[in-house]
């Protein structure tokens, strides 16, 4: 089995063959081929076989999208079913459902918690073909050379495992990775333009008394902590030493300064999900908020103004990737390092790109965009004709300009990553606090 | 020997109740009750005996304030649905004539329960929010200038949300009891000069206690453990007991989850048994 496979893999990388059109040929010749002893009989079994694998993956809303999945059963012919969960969830079945899934598509700040748990099993670089096209963000932590690894649980820091059987992070890359890195951007507050009537550039304009009990602020604690610390810091209260790794006495001091606020009215609501962010700011009821980027796009797709304001402290980024689930062998094995190399090869990362998140493997995403999307999503440029959604969508017209520019100066500026701290427990109790206050 | 025989065979017709309580119940019970005396952390439960869960959970003031606002919603929620439920169902026993026309009246009470109780909630926002159609009317018409900010996102949503969603578990219960109400007695009642006030103190009240009992403990129960019409009214700006196991759980910190159940197990238990001294529910069955 193993000896057929690779003999496979060997024929099968060339670029001009679409994977499913030589499964198709494979399949019909593969009589002639047996006859022939060319190929010793295995891609018959394969062929064959593929079409009834079913991988089951699971994650985030972001990047579980069944259009993945479809164009999943057009190129490699497998069934992939798909599952949204918000990040909550997805740690905990990643954790206590190990046999529910097969594929993990899971933050790297959630990486850091579900790794050491066991339920993934690491995967072997030398069989991802576009390994050398992942962004080095993941691999070193810095977007160029030159540039100062942010804080937080930056991917690099959960990225690799020492063995294969290894469930401790590796200092260094390795052989080993724990997530292929599929998803990432530079998080930043949006404002609804059309209510504020003075100019927003700090991360401290969440707690200006202008927008007091029109502000909001994401209840997942993780996430919500990086953004009260970005806040905490732009208005001078507290100095951290490393805001994704804060001492019991920051978290403290961030959780008062917050239960401060709230108790003065600061906050209209909170909100925990994807629409709940995007029906608070389309409502009215929140003016200025921390949001994810395709909740921007769909407030402004409802023909409502909203701007994903880039601040001057910087971005809080976060990333995702996917995982094996550590039950997979075999032919699912193969078809799942089959999946992966394909998410890398650029028809997925331009479908992410334009929703306006990054794809991990840039270059090869570029192949599958017009240059006038690249320049918009990528270089930063005005779009030269509208801009579409990925579903055909028209989300900008014509001139736009995407908000921070290209791709260089927002991942350039990310200062901190979404993590998990060493004093998690106290983190979250602490959070607790702030949300019963 | 038929004695013991009779005896055996009440022995075997109660197994299947008593297997399903204990595999149902008891079982999973008791396993909430020894995982919240273990540790954990991030993304493991750890086996132990330690009773940290409960001394974080019993000493830290937020544990109180949780509790106290889950009293508050509750007692709330009770008061109303009661008022409510009690008025609804005292109409509807005495004041419809027909059988035919109670039980018209009585089923159209329940067509709320034709949605989810999740969309029943949510319709709410859209209603109540700073553009809202309540505030848009209120504009509108020159009785107020400004939104009304309390309306959403506050405890006055919660209580309002959980008074629509559950006063039917008080009107049903207290609908059956009153029913029950031998009708010489308000006959006797009356031709003893008692006026339609007293009757209703002296003998409907009453003999309507069971109803009332039974239908405080749904809503009470119901609303002590609530999380999610907390959380969605609320703009989760406000916890109680339920949302904080909610997000114990969400957050893989199933001990201190549990610890958490079973202070509130233990609560709304007390409660019942106090609801059940003040009534003999008995009566009912």
């Amino acid at each position: 089995m193993t000896t057929d496979k690779t003999k496979l893999k060997s024929i099968l990388p060339s670029k001009d063959v679409t994977r499913r059109g030589f499964l198709k040929g494979a399949a019909a010749t593969a009589g002639v081929a047996i006859g022939s002893g060319a190929i010793t009989g295995f891609p018959t079994i394969w062929a064959q076989n593929i079409k009834n694998v079913t991988l089951r993956q699971f994650g985030t809303g972001v990047s579980n999208i069944n259009a993945v999945a479809d164009k999943v059963k057009e190129d490699l012919g497998f069934t992939l079913q798909m599952t949204a969960l918000d990040s909550d969830a997805v740690a905990q079945r990643a954790v206590t459902q190990p046999n529910s899934f097969d594929i993990a598509d899971i933050e790297y700040w959630i990486c850091k918690k579900v790794f050491p748990a066991g339920t993934l099993q690491p995967m072997d670089t030398t069989k991802i073909k576009n390994y050398d096209k992942i962004s080095p963000l993941f691999i070193t932590g810095k977007l160029t050379p030159e540039s100062k690894i942010a804080q937080g649980t930056a991917p690099n820091t959960v990225g690799f495992v020492e063995g294969p059987d290894s469930t401790e992070f590796a200092s260094a890359p390795t052989q080993w990775m724990t997530l292929i890195p599929t998803i990432y951007n530079a998080d930043t507050l949006g404002i609804r333009p059309d209510l504020i009537n003075r100019p927003v550039n700090s991360w401290a304009d969440l707690l200006s008394s202008d927008f007091k009990g029109k502000a909001s602020i994401l209840n997942i604690p993780a996430i919500g902590i990086m953004d009260a610390a970005m806040v905490s810091e732009a208005m001078g209260e507290i100095t951290y030493g490393d805001k994704g790794n804060m001492t019991k006495d920051e978290i403290d001091q961030t959780i008062a300064l917050m239960i401060k606020a709230k108790r003065d009215g600061q906050f209209r609501a909170f909100w925990k999900s994807f629409d709940e962010s995007v029906n608070l700011m389309s409502s009215g009821e929140v003016v200025i908020q921390s949001m994810w980027s395709p909740a921007v796009a769909a407030v402004r797709s409802k023909g409502i103004e909203c701007k994903y304001q880039p601040l001057k402290e910087g971005y809080r980024a976060w990333g995702g990737g996917i995982g094996l689930a550590k039950h997979l062998s075999g032919l699912e094995l193969e078809a799942a390092y089959e999946y992966i190399n394909w998410y890398l090869s650029g028809w997925v990362g331009a479908y992410l790109n334009r929703q306006g998140y990054y794809s991990a493997a840039p270059e090869t995403a570029k192949k599958f965009m017009t240059a006038d999307e690249w320049g918009y999503w990528m270089e930063g440029k005005p779009a030269q004709s509208d801009i579409l959604s990925p579903e055909g969508k028209v989300m900008e017209k014509a001139g736009a300009v995407r908000d921070g520019g290209s791709y260089e100066e927002r991942m350039g500026h990310v200062a901190c990553w979404n993590s998990v701290m060493d004093e998690n427990k106290h983190m979250v109790r602490k959070w607790n606090e702030f949300i019963a206050a | 020997m038929s004695a013991s025989n009779s005896k055996r065979g009440s022995y075997f017709l109660i197994t299947p109740m008593a297997l399903v309580f204990a595999i149902f119940l008891v079982i999973p019970l008791l396993t909430i009750v020894v995982v919240s005396f273990w540790d954990y952390d991030e993304y493991r439960i750890l086996p132990d005996f330690i009773l940290e869960n409960y001394s974080y959970l019993l000493g830290s003031s937020v544990t109180w304030q949780i509790y106290l606002n889950t009293f508050k919603y509750a007692a709330l929620t009770w008061a109303f649905t009661l008022g409510i439920g009690f008025t609804v169902a005292y109409f509807l026993a005495f004041h419809v004539r027909s059988l035919t026309w109670q039980i018209i009246l009585f089923m159209v009470c329940t067509i709320p329960f034709w949605t989810s109780n999740i969309i029943r909630m949510i319709s709410w926002i859209p209603f109540l929010g700073r553009n809202g159609l309540l505030n848009q009317a209120l504009m509108g018409a020159g009785i107020i200038h400004e939104p009304l900010e309390f309306l959403l996102f506050s405890d006055f949503a919660v209580v309002l949300a959980d008074v629509h969603l559950y006063t039917l578990f008080m009107v049903v219960p207290i609908f059956n009891s009153m029913m029950r109400i031998d009708r010489s007695l308000i006959e006797a009642a009356r031709d003893n000069g008692a006026s339609a006030w007293s009757t209703l103190r002296h003998v409907i009240l009453p003999l309507s206690k069971p109803g009332i009992a039974i239908g405080s403990i749904f809503v009470i129960t119901v609303v002590m453990g609530d999380f999610i019409t907390v959380r969605l009214m609320s703009g989760g700006q406000s916890a109680s007991v339920g949302l904080q196991i909610s997000n114990e759980i969400g957050l893989l910190q199933y001990p201190a989850a549990a610890a958490s159940a079973v202070v509130l197990l233990i609560t709304v238990l007390l409660i019942v048994t106090a609801l059940l001294r003040l009534v003999d529910i008995r009566k009912e069955l």
